[in-house]
């Protein structure tokens, strides 16, 4: 059949649907004047009129039914008797509303739970990147995923390569508050981004407004950049959306750039490249010129070229990077390792968003064994109805579809609330910036979540009708009929039935608390950790003077100035400098001790470098292990000295001590101390080595951070600070102090996102799961009230009934439990890479989930079984 | 539930096909039609008026014919149907398609 024609058709039959009462007073007429037809003949014929008119009847048949068969074919019979049932199904639950709104709600909370992890996967994995053609963008690295490259050796990949239609970079030494805007309105620390200028049209990304960098703006100072292109936020923020931008000039670090353009707000640099620090704005990179900064410090994206393939490129740049090595050996390592940008972005977050997932699809299934459970719990109401449906002449699939409909309508409802819910989440996590995950601020609620709510309740509906729906229309006629809910017997397939289900919740459950349990014991493990120093209390502010400081003698005395007045703020203890937080930067250079020999296979050890002033180790509470710090008397005058941490002087000076010895790096220096190892990376994994050089002895850093360790609440000192600092440098900006606490608490923060959801989803489990236990108990208690009433009073006791009941629960709730644990002790190897500090298999976690549960059972146990201890056994004998 | 399929004395499709074949002669009613094939089939077929109304039915949703409201002879109201291009088109597919079902029939049956 052609489209066209039945498009039409199903209009015509839509139409003749909706207007259904006109048409069927129609055909009733229709019919009518047939009959009228019929009597005439038979009249003509020589019958008498009314023996006409009984005679035509009887040969026309029920006209109602004739009209009923006739209107079936202006739609499918399927759709009038949904509409019959879900008229059923709402009346049924306007009679019912306790029952309805629980099932509302427990269906709700765990689709509105689906749909925003649903969400959050598709942001993060399954939706493709905010690019053209995301798919052909790859990802390039030297080394492992995170290392840079030399600029040197970028320009000559994108000359020499056959793989790629263009290779674009930036500079992965960017910092929140890099560059200083002053000018119009308050001075402001702004995060730019040096980046090549033909990164955006790599992307596929067209400026909003105006146009990308050109080769000449690319061409100029690395330090005094020529123009800029504006984050679509920071135009809205800083420049009111001003339409008439382009050509507008800035100063930035004292020198003017024009603004060139405004990115489109659907670029979003940093949710995708650096989740959790915004950029301001970007800033043109000129490779050529010799002030950019050295060593590996270029992030390379590569678009392929149409036909050629990750692994040909992969091997053609493993060729390219041995031979840019051999023909320079004054460069760099280089080892390109080519990764699509998708794996890069999104890949380190799967495992995580995996278990979510699973996690939730479980917490489904438990509502679904729950709300089963309820249903046959009103089997006994319904059953009668239900014979009574059947006498009248309903099949068994006409019964089950109504049963059906009903549980469909009933999640469908649920899922209006779950979508409420789900809107809410998903606006919350988008709003957040508390989690650094990737994309996370492009998480929300569309046609593909929609979808997804709809199937995830259209499933569950079935899924949690389809038992209740089977056991009411398998009951016989002649046992509906009867009042069959008596007696201790009556029905032991059904609490057979409604005990699985129980006990498959609990064991859901327990697979839901144990892996929740042991990803919070990892989280607590990691906030365990010592971080090497005392983020308590501990707050940076970025100082960097505005003013050019043109010499040690200049720089020093703003260092001793802004120490001095920092210092004398009521309530510092101790102050500091710094250029890179911790957790933040990982500047590294090769350091060799003075009488070793290194060589390939003895390389020299490549500690990060930190430049501080005096006072800084205690003011970020980095303890002090050996020899001394330094202090103001440390000057370019003074002999050069270095304080290395307990790593290096491990590695370099093995057994001896390290106070005293010298290095040959940055001209030759003296250790005069040894301190603590600092988490520089991440919380989860172990500090390499790290070299302090005193800020007074050299230039060679890039920001400076006021650290301050307080007796009173950090953001009380602030205003102190701000006001202390005013002399020295009117134009400091001073928009943002940063608690060391919250360096910590982002860099845990993807592992809390996990934590908090799974911990959410394993507390609902339990919550339902012990409803569940209840419900079963309770219910089971009152089918046998008159049983209970026979044994009491054939001399059993109170206390005797309420244990048997007990034991039945726990019994229950053993079985659950065996079950839910074997099952976890499999399914938790696979949580192996997201634990930290514990194993799959901890003990601690198996048994302390074990004894939760047995204890919570036994709770939703308790209470039926006190009420059936308190049965009174003349009263229940009575009642029958 | 199987009520709108022709009654199992007539083949499937027949009835449909043998309405569409009336209204070649013109306008008529449902109780012409049926008085028609009754008389064209020398009272060998009769139709069922269950069976009648649910085939113009579907015959108009699927576009083959038109029904308008009119006078019959005995000045009564009453729908009148006709045939649509499209029901002259599937009244010739479908008078083809009996024609060889009804001839292989018939010679298994050794009819011919």
């Amino acid at each position: 059949m052609r489209f066209g024609t039945s498009w039409k058709r199903f209009q015509r039959r839509l139409r003749y649907w909706l207007n259904h009462s006109e048409k069927n007073r129609l055909l009733r007429e229709e019919m009518e004047f047939h009959i009228a037809s019929m009597i005439d003949e038979l009249v003509a014929q020589g019958m008498s009129e009314p023996d006409g008119r009984v005679a035509a009847h009887r040969r026309f048949g029920n006209m109602t039914q004739k009209s009923e068969e006739a209107r079936s074919t202006w739609i499918a019979h399927w759709m009038s008797d949904l509409a019959q049932d879900l008229r059923h199904a709402f009346r049924g639950m306007r009679r019912d509303a306790g029952f309805t709104a629980f099932t509302i709600l427990i269906a709700g909370l765990g689709i509105g739970a689906s749909c925003t992890v649903f969400s959050v996967v598709n942001a993060l994995l399954l939706r493709p990147l905010p690019f053209r053609d995301p798919g052909r963008l790859v990802w390039i690295t030297n080394g492992d995923d995170w290392t840079a490259t030399q600029t040197e050796h970028f320009s000559d990949l994108r000359e020499l390569n056959r793989s790629f239609s263009d290779l674009a970079g930036w500079s992965g030494y960017y910092f929140p508050g890099d560059s200083e805007l002053t000018g119009a309105g308050e001075p402001e620390r702004l995060t730019s981004v040096p980046v090549t200028g033909n990164l955006f049209a790599l992307l596929g990304v067209e400026p909003a407004i105006g146009r990308s960098f050109t080769a000449g703006e690319c061409q100029g100072s690395y330090s005094a950049p020529p123009a800029t292109l504006l984050s679509y936020s920071f135009w809205r923020r800083r420049l009111a959306a001003d339409p008439k931008v382009v050509g507008r000039t800035l100063t930035l670090n004292g020198h003017p750039v024009t603004v060139v353009g405004v990115l489109p707000a659907s670029f979003d640099f940093a949710s995708v490249f650096a989740p959790g620090t915004p950029i301001d704005i970007f800033i043109p990179w000129p490779l050529a010129d010799k002030t950019k900064p050295m060593g590996n410090t270029m992030k390379i994206i590569g678009r392929l070229k149409p036909g050629a393939t990750l692994r040909g490129a992969q091997a053609e740049f493993t060729v390219l990077g041995k031979q840019l090595e051999s023909q320079h050996p004054e460069r760099n390592k280089i080892a390109p390792t080519l990764v699509p940008l998708e794996q890069h972005v999104s890949g380190p977050v799967s495992p995580a968003l995996f278990v979510l997932a699973c996690a939730v699809g479980v917490v489904m299934l438990i509502v679904c064994a729950n709300l089963s459970n309820l249903q046959l719990a009103r089997l006994g109401t319904r059953q009668k109805e239900m014979a009574m449906r059947t006498a009248l002449g309903a099949g068994r699939s006409r019964l089950l579809r109504q049963m059906l409909t009903e549980s469909v309508a009933l999640s469908c409802c649920g899922a209006v609330l779950g979508l409420a819910l789900a809107v809410a989440g998903t606006r919350e996590l988008a709003h957040l910036h508390a989690f650094n995950l990737p994309l996370l601020e492009s998480v929300r609620i569309d046609g593909s979540a929609l979808l997804f709510t709809l199937l995830v309740a259209i499933a569950s509906g079935v899924l949690f009708g389809l038992l209740p729906a089977l056991r009411v229309t398998a009951l016989s006629l002649r046992e509906g009929m009867q009042d069959a809910s008596r007696g201790s017997s009556g029905g032991k397939g059904h609490a057979w039935v409604r005990d699985g289900l129980v006990v498959s919740e609990l064991a859901f459950a327990c697979i839901l608390l144990v892996g929740a349990g042991l990803l919070i014991r990892s989280f607590l493990r990691v906030l365990d950790v010592n971080l090497g120093f005392q983020p308590e209390r501990a707050t940076a502010l970025r100082i960097d003077p505005s003013f050019r400081i043109p010499g040690f003698a200049q720089q020093n005395s703003f260092i001793d100035e802004v120490l001095r007045r920092t210092r004398s703020v009521p309530g510092t203890l101790a102050a500091g400098i710094t250029d890179v937080l911790p957790l933040r930067g990982d500047r590294s250079w090769a350091v060799s001790a003075v009488g070793q020999v290194y060589g390939k296979s003895h390389p020299p050890p490549e500690p990060f470098i930190r430049v501080v002033s005096d006072g800084y180790f205690e003011a970020a509470g980095i303890p002090l292990r050996l020899g001394r710090e330094f202090t103001e008397r440390d000057r370019a005058s003074s002999e050069r000295v270095v304080v290395v941490n307990e790593t290096l002087a491990r590695t370099l000076w093995p057994g001896q001590n390290p106070v005293g010895q010298m290095i040959t790096t940055d001209g030759g220096r003296q250790v005069v101390g040894v301190v603590a190892d600092v988490r520089h990376a991440a919380l989860e994994t172990a500090s390499g080595s790290e070299m302090y050089l005193p800020m007074r002895q050299t230039g060679d850093y890039a920001a400076m951070q006021l650290v301050v360790r307080t007796a009173l609440p950090p953001v009380s000192l602030a205003a102190g600070i701000r006001t202390a600092l005013r002399p020295i440098d009117p134009n400091l900006p001073v928009r943002e102090f940063v608690a060391f606490q919250d360096l910590v608490d982002k860099a845990v923060s993807p592992r809390r996102f996990l934590v908090l959801f799974l911990a959410g989803f394993a507390a609902f489990a339990l919550i339902l799961a012990s409803l569940g236990i209840y419900a079963v108990i309770s219910y089971s208690v009152s089918q046998r009230v008159q049983e209970i009433g026979i044994r009491m009073a054939l001399g059993a006791s109170p206390t005797n009934v309420q244990s048997r009941i007990l034991l039945r629960t726990l019994r229950l709730a053993a079985l659950g439990l065996a079950l839910g644990m074997a099952a976890s002790r499999v399914l938790t190897s696979a949580l192996e890479s997201l634990l930290f500090g514990v194993t799959p298999g901890d003990p601690v976690t198996f048994i302390g989930i074990g004894a939760l549960l047995i204890v919570v059972a036994a709770l939703a146990g308790y209470f039926p079984a006190r009420r059936a201890s308190r049965i009174d056994p003349m009263v229940a004998l009575r009642a029958s | 539930m199987g009520t709108d399929k022709p009654k199992a004395d007539l083949l499937p499709g027949t009835l449909d096909m043998m309405v569409l074949k009336i209204l070649t002669r013109g306008h008529l009613h449902g109780y012409a039609i049926a008085q028609l094939i009754q008389q064209l089939s020398d009272d060998l077929l009769r139709v069922e008026e269950g069976s009648l109304y649910p085939a113009l039915q579907r015959l108009e949703l699927n576009g083959w014919i038109e029904g308008e409201w009119g006078l019959s002879a005995s000045n009564r109201r009453a729908r009148f149907y006709t045939l649509t291009s499209d029901g002259r088109k599937h009244l010739n597919a479908e008078a083809t398609r009996y024609r060889q079902v009804t001839g292989a029939v018939a010679r298994i049956m050794g009819f011919t």
